[in-house]
């Protein structure tokens, strides 16, 4: 959803660049169904053994979600490149440093 | 004047909207705001002192439902952005407040989890894995409940019209920060409640 900055307001301006590049209602929706389905599958984990897939299932479906979320809800996908970059650069920084803190304390040796 | 003053604040030098820079700006750094409440938590997770541990006091089942009502919020969310793109007021309304009310659900069983574990237990200052736990949840909870309250004076300023500026992009800069704190839960339910000690 590209966000035009010369179109200033809704009321001067009769059509809206976003609707152009967003998703129709039917595919937030499927999109929805796909994270609802995947969020049943999760909590299946609660209650069936999955071995060793137990922990890279989990994470993995953890990390499709919140792509999902990010990239289509957040419209990031269709978005001008440096909105992904502010956000990622917050998100990779954080997870860089918060893995090195836990790394220091032998939290991945536990 | 004012209208040609109004249009040319919009223009800016990188043909973005500062307000829509300065939102993801802000989730970017949210990002460390809640990568610290979490690895403290994951850190602190197994110290539970004389406390009730994780596998004790969770009730999977109900967080399951929680967390699908957050997940759907941010479906009704987008539609009602996707509605004030469209310029239906009505649709704007109502799709907030549906998201509203999701959120409030949410809420209300953030408030019964956490009456139920204090009932067996684990106060805040019970053991290191109640203080880290509470402080990631529920600075989680006070960001939903800002988020409502966006919702709500949204919704009220919308019905008397006087929404400054671009209508569709409060609009969208409010579900920015809707999302986000979706995505925030995706890791908090995966990270705290699933992954056993």
């Amino acid at each position: 959803m590209t966000t035009d900055t010369t179109h200033d307001t809704d009321s001067a301006h009769g059509t809206d660049h976003a609707v152009e590049h967003g998703m129709s209602t039917r595919g937030y929706i499927n999109i929805a169904l796909i994270l609802a389905a995947i969020t049943a599958l999760e909590v299946s984990t609660y209650y069936v053994d999955f071995g060793p897939l137990f922990l890279p299932a989990l994470l993995i479906m953890m990390v499709v979600k919140f792509f999902m979320v990010v990239s289509y809800f957040m419209h990031l996908k269709f978005d001008n490149k440096l909105f992904s970059w502010l956000f990622y650069a917050g998100l990779f920084l954080a997870v860089g440093v918060y893995v090195a803190a836990l790394a220091t304390f032998h939290f991945f040796l536990r | 004047m004012a209208d040609t003053a109004t249009h040319e604040a919009h223009v800016t030098s990188t043909g973005l909207s500062n307000v829509k820079l300065g939102m993801w700006l802000f989730l970017g750094s949210e990002c460390l705001l809640f990568g610290g409440l979490i690895s403290t938590y994951m850190l602190y997770r197994g110290r539970v002192s004389n406390g009730p541990t994780p596998e004790q006091i969770y009730d999977i089942p109900f967080t399951s439902v929680s967390s699908f009502v957050l997940l759907m919020s941010s479906l009704t969310m987008v539609l009602a952005v996707a509605a004030a793109h469209k310029k239906d007021d009505r649709g704007t309304n109502l799709w907030l407040t549906v998201t509203a009310l999701l959120g409030a659900t949410f809420v209300g069983g953030q408030v019964y989890e956490f009456t139920a574990f204090y009932n067996e237990g684990l106060g805040f200052t019970t053991s290191l894995f109640g203080s880290s736990f509470y402080t990631l949840t529920g600075f989680h909870g006070v960001h939903v409940t800002v988020g409502i309250i966006m919702l709500m004076a949204l919704v009220a300023i919308n019905k008397r019209s006087r929404v400054p500026g671009s209508k569709s992009e409060t609009v969208e800069m409010i579900g920015l920060y809707w999302h986000f704190v979706d995505i925030v839960w995706i890791i908090i339910f995966t990270l705290v409640y699933l992954i056993p000690v």
